[in-house]
């Protein structure tokens, strides 16, 4: 039941990554990536791993929903009325991407991973909130300065009246 | 099964090195980013079960890889709102302003 579970999960996460490249419209493209994360999402959970899976879950679908928007502001053709092709290169990452996937495959196949040692804790969830909150917390306090950060300058940069602003309807100095 | 995990690990972070290295729209790049940190996530977990699931280094690793993941959503969309706003630049070969 494990094997089969993970791999229908394998195979949708899987097929919705390559659907995203493949569908011709961005909305489309953008609920095939909810898909394969949400997939991969179930794929943490039969690793054991409740709490990221959970929050991989609704993290990415939170993500994709904010992309979708993204997606009608910014592209055309997001409802997929006519066929979209926007890519260059296409033969050259084609064959990197499938270079990649024959080493990386053949790595995992053939190279000789350790033996397991222990077992997981019986609430890992529990232990992983202890271990953050308490030997591992400079982690969390790395990744919340890096947050606070991202958030103040993703703000100085998408704002329109910012420094960084160099539109030539409100050129610098206009709003000021 | 450990290879399995990482042979799943090795697809989507290949169908998203392809959209990274293919796609002319910035948003459809960030798209294939997303799919390769998803990779990671995989492997990063199937380490930490099949090999050393007693200790929780791997599941701290992971939630550190999903945060790195929320932040290049988030500057990405920024840098593209910027982008944009300065020349309308949608695309990425519209922006090669650094080859010059």
């Amino acid at each position: 039941m494990y094997v089969f579970g993970f791999a229908v999960l394998a195979v949708v996460a899987t097929a919705a990554g390559v659907a995203v490249f493949v569908v011709d419209s961005m909305a489309r493209a953008t609920f095939a990536l909810a898909v394969s994360f949400v997939a991969v999402g179930a794929e943490l959970l039969l690793l054991g791993s409740g709490y990221l899976g959970v929050i991989t879950v609704l993290m990415m679908i939170m993500e994709m929903a904010i992309m979708a928007v993204f997606m009608i502001m910014f592209m055309m053709n997001p409802a997929g009325l006519m066929p979209m092709s926007m890519v260059h290169n296409k033969r050259g990452s084609l064959a990197i991407s499938l270079g990649a996937f024959a080493a990386l495959a053949l790595g995992a196949i053939l190279v000789p991973w350790p033996d397991r040692r222990g077992k997981p804790a019986g609430d890992v969830t529990r232990a992983l909130g202890e271990s953050i909150m308490g030997p591992k917390m400079l982690v969390m306090i790395g990744v919340s300065a890096v947050l606070f950060a991202t958030i103040v300058s993703a703000l100085t940069m998408a704002t329109s009246r910012g420094r960084y602003d160099r539109s030539p309807s409100a050129p610098m100095g206009a709003g000021d | 099964m450990l290879q399995a995990f990482l042979v799943l690990s090795a697809a989507l972070f290949c169908v998203g090195l392809y959209g990274a290295l293919g796609q002319q729209s910035v948003v459809m790049l960030m798209m294939g980013l997303e799919l390769m940190i998803n990779g990671v996530i995989v492997a990063a977990t199937a380490f930490w079960y099949f090999c050393a699931p007693a200790a929780l280094d791997g599941q701290v690793l992971v939630l550190v890889i999903i945060t790195a993941m929320t932040v290049e959503m988030a500057m990405g969309f920024a840098v593209v709102i910027l982008l944009y706003r300065a020349s309308d630049a949608d695309m990425t070969d519209s922006v090669a302003e650094f080859k010059r």
